[in-house]
């Protein structure tokens, strides 16, 4: 929140490079007897072990009057469990200088322990704990349901939050994606503790879920914290987690929100593509040279260093087990919002009607290809990398596969997936902004 | 203490290797071979605290124009290369100075170093790309300040609590500022602080350190030596008693802050203000948290900044959001319930070595990373305390004891010596909230 360096661009992660290559990832993967998947990755080069589970359930699970069920079972998880109170869990992790999470997601939940490989044990019994035996206390329910109603209603003091929770519902206005991981107002309270119990007793099962383990810790010795810890965590009846797909709109629509404010919060977009889709790769180059590529993309060019109308201008593809959004964001003075919608209508209309160049082409693939190493360069973030590509059934081997997957796709495809996955005549348009100087024209 | 062995401890002082270039640019290398990939970061003695009256936001300027090329390598093409190289390169500008780093594969760390060297002196400042960069910073202030009314009140707090010194006016400028700086600032300002005599170079990753200093000798050294930068010399006085103000506007939820003048990283209470701020602030279990949040229930969040790592000394500050329903007077004073508490009684023993683990498990999991790394040695050297003050601060840490806790808590967390900043919200405009839906645009 409270921000000491003016960055040049928030576009850009600041997470650093560290500690592994995309050759070095050659995770050892098993599923226990109760059904849980388990990824192993060793690396000894500092002592610090990370352990991330995630469980194939999340908003999108929701029962829709009760939006933000997921949320609030993964935000109760640490509060309390039969043997521990919040309190103590807290102390006890916090004694060691490590750190416990629990956080939902559209598809799907994660719960991680991070320790120093002294604490391993630890780490291990914590995370156990949290999950196998959550208490799911009445007073505990209310308490944290009244901090997330709380940050519910600070939301609405940032723009960007305002326009996303109604960008969502105009794009997705019949899918389970309509409604935010954190419920809404008026679902929030309905939300019962045999609610609460039915969907942990449902969700939360070992062969629903993936460990990913990455850190100074061998496999011999994960497969002894996995029976002490794991063992006797049980199997239970798999329920149906189909979703349906979101249907594309049939009209523009266009939505603005009253707010007084400098700026005017723009974004456009309108459903995208799943991570399965076959074309993710060619979008994932196609997108780079759009929206994609920090100071590198056309839209930043544009945009921000060409017409100074932004400091922050992107697009994005959220690929999930179903088809996300696809947004074009950026941010610009009230009175300038109609100029910008124009420019980034512009570059859709561009990229969907004439090939891009060739230069272009082999920068971006550079980009992503070079930088691979990147994403995966802590250990929290190699868990959570591994623990994806278990989920969307990349294989193994999609660590030395991605370089070709990138480096196979052609100038027709970008032109072609540009055509397939954009449509700048049937999208959603939000503006959040001082409507009286913005005169967004419709 | 136990948990942690010294070796680790000790692993930045065993690992940097030091060189001064006869220009005057420091060098600081360490090698980390675990992965073939590096952080290049260089550091300029220069931020907002070296600005004068009427041209806040000037080093946060320069720093967005450092990206506008030189004759080499012309506008637009800095990052590209970067980029198409597979690496990410940014920039961050604080009050005590500017930095700007490449992230890349261990073979393009040349690339970065000699991008680095021409643009050191090489830029090229023009006046079309300042007119519309001017704008882009604009934007920037709206986007992080303008619109949020919490990022407001920081702002306003620190005007407060500073009155002649330069942290009183925020890194990214005054709109009026912005609006009265010229190209010709800009020039006078890059001279003065763009030299390799005021500049730190970095390298953290997969590097010799014997082979990588020949060739930043090579590409750094025929810079010539700069002009000695003015000493910034303000010193605030001191504070005599507490100030308040209000900032009314429209916002969901009241916020509270308050901040006390504290010293920084030369002073011996540096150490003990350090594991106070844990005590009171990290976590679950830290006090602020326990008792506000948990157990009163009167506050959202609740959390507390100090950083020793400052050129000169520095705020402490906390700040609580209000629960919807809340009076905000009951939460402010719930936190200095909290230090009346510390002031009271010294920290138990479960406390201090908690705060001590975990600021040495912290540095622990900042070794993940080349370029947590690197950011550590480069802020400690430019504010001034050196690099080998990280093992000296392991150290320092350590030997705290809960009487200090207390004596600090007792000496800095006063009344006479605080700033209190609250926000408090008005009601909407009339026609707020307002939706409009249009389909068939």
């Amino acid at each position: 929140m409270i921000a000491w360096m003016a960055f040049l661009t928030m576009l850009l992660s600041m997470a650093p490079l560290g500690n592994a290559q995309a050759a070095d990832i050659n995770p050892i993967r098993f599923v226990m007897p109760n059904g849980m998947t388990v990824l192993v990755q060793e690396q000894h080069s500092l002592p610090i072990v990370h352990i991330h589970a995630l469980v194939k359930a999340g908003a999108a699970h929701d029962p829709p009057d009760k939006a933000g069920l997921a949320n609030l079972v993964a935000g109760l998880l640490d509060e309390g469990t039969t043997t521990r109170s919040s309190h103590q869990i807290a102390e006890q992790i916090e004694f060691v200088g490590g750190a416990l999470q629990a956080k939902a997601g559209e598809d799907f939940t994660t719960a991680s322990a991070r320790v120093l490989k002294k604490d391993t044990e630890l780490g291990f019994e914590l995370l156990a704990d949290i999950l196998l035996h959550p208490a799911f206390a009445e007073q505990e329910i209310d308490r944290v349901r009244s901090l997330i109603l709380g940050e519910m209603q600070s939301e609405k003091d940032d723009p960007g939050q305002v326009a996303s929770k109604a960008f969502k519902q105009l794009v997705f206005s019949n899918h389970p994606y309509r409604w935010p991981v954190t419920g809404m107002e008026d679902t929030l309270p309905k939300i019962k503790r045999a609610d609460i119990l039915q969907f942990y007793t449902r969700e939360y099962l070992p062969n629903q879920t993936i460990l990913t383990i990455v850190g100074d810790i061998t496999a011999d010795q994960v497969r002894t914290q996995l029976a002490k810890r794991f063992g006797a965590w049980k199997r239970g009846e798999n329920g149906s987690h189909a979703l349906p797909v979101p249907p594309p709109l049939e009209k523009p629509i266009v939505k603005l929100i009253e707010k007084d404010l400098t700026q005017a919060t723009i974004l456009m977009g309108h459903v995208g593509i799943s991570r399965t889709n076959p074309d993710y790769y060619a979008v994932t180059v196609m997108n780079y040279i759009l929206g994609a590529g920090g100071f590198s993309s056309r839209l930043m060019d544009s945009i921000r260093d060409n017409q100074g109308l932004a400091y922050h201008v992107g697009s994005h593809f959220e690929a999930n087990l179903m088809p996300g959004p696809f947004i074009v964001s950026l941010q610009t003075r009230n009175e300038a919002a109609n100029q910008a919608i124009t420019g980034v209508v512009t570059e859709l209309n561009r990229i969907r009607e004439a090939p891009v160049t060739d230069q272009e082409l082999s920068e971006a693939k550079a980009y992503l290809i070079g930088s691979f190493p990147l994403r995966v360069d802590t250990t929290s973030k190699l868990a959570e990398v591994l623990s994806l590509v278990e989920l969307y059934s990349l294989g193994l081997d999609y660590f030395s596969r991605y370089p070709k997957l990138i480096e196979q796709v052609t100038k027709e495809d970008v032109l072609r997936v540009a055509k397939q996955y954009l449509n700048p005549a049937r999208y959603a348009l939000v503006v959040v902004a001082n409507q009286h100087k913005a005169k967004v024209k419709s | 203490m136990g948990p942690l062995s010294v070796a680790w401890a000790l692993d930045i002082a065993s690992t940097v290797h030091e060189h001064t270039l006869s220009n005057g640019l420091k060098v600081l290398l360490v090698e980390s071979p675990k992965a073939p990939v590096v952080t290049v970061q260089i550091w300029y003695k220069v931020g907002s605290r070296n600005e004068v009256m009427g041209r806040a936001g000037l080093s946060h300027m320069l720093e967005h124009m450092m990206f506008k090329g030189t004759e080499r390598n012309p506008k637009g093409t800095f990052s590209r290369i970067i980029r198409k190289n597979g690496g990410n390169d940014n920039a961050f500008t604080s009050q005590d100075f500017t930095a700007y780093f490449e992230n890349v594969a261990a073979d393009r760390t040349e690339l970065a170093l000699a991008l680095e060297a021409d643009r050191m002196q090489g830029l090229q400042l023009n006046e079309n790309e300042f007119q519309l960069e001017r704008e882009v910073v604009k934007e920037e202030r709206r986007l992080r300040t303008e619109d949020d009314p919490q990022s407001s009140l920081v702002e306003m707090l620190f005007a407060q609590a500073f009155l002649m010194h330069p942290y009183h006016w925020p890194v990214i400028g005054w709109f009026s500022d912005l609006n009265a700086m010229t190209l010709d600032d800009l020039k006078a300002y890059y001279d003065t602080y763009y030299s390799p005599n005021n500049a730190t170079l970095v390298v953290v990753g997969d590097i010799k350190a014997e082979h990588l200093i020949g060739t930043i000798k090579r590409l750094f050294e025929p810079i010539p030596k700069g002009p000695t930068p003015p000493v910034q010399k303000v010193t605030e006085p001191e504070q005599r008693g507490e100030r308040r103000f209000v900032l009314r506007r429209e916002a969901e939820l009241p916020f509270a802050m308050a901040g006390y003048r504290v010293p920084n990283y030369t002073s011996d209470d540096s150490y003990a203000l350090t594991i106070l701020e844990s005590i009171l602030s990290h976590g679950k279990s830290s006090r602020l948290y326990r008792t506000l949040v948990y157990e009163q229930k009167i506050a959202l969040a609740v959390g507390m900044e100090y950083n020793l790592l400052q050129t000169d000394g520095e705020l402490l500050y906390c700040f609580a959001v209000v629960k919807p329903g809340v009076k905000i007077e009951d939460v402010e004073h719930a936190l200095y319930r909290e230090f009346d508490r510390l002031q009271d009684s010294p920290p138990t023993e479960q406390e201090l070595q908690r705060a001590k683990n975990q600021v040495e498990a912290e540095y622990v999991f900042s070794q993940d990373s080349n370029f947590r790394q690197a950011m550590v040695i480069g802020q400690a050297e430019t504010v001034g305390a050196g690099w080998r003050h990280i093992d000296k601060f392991l150290e320092r840490i350590r030997s705290v004891t809960a009487q200090d806790v207390q004596r600090v808590a007792h000496q800095y967390l006063t009344a006479e010596n605080r700033t209190v900043g609250t926000l408090l919200p008005t009601a909407p405009a009339a026609d707020s909230n307002a939706v409009s839906e249009h389909i068939n645009r």
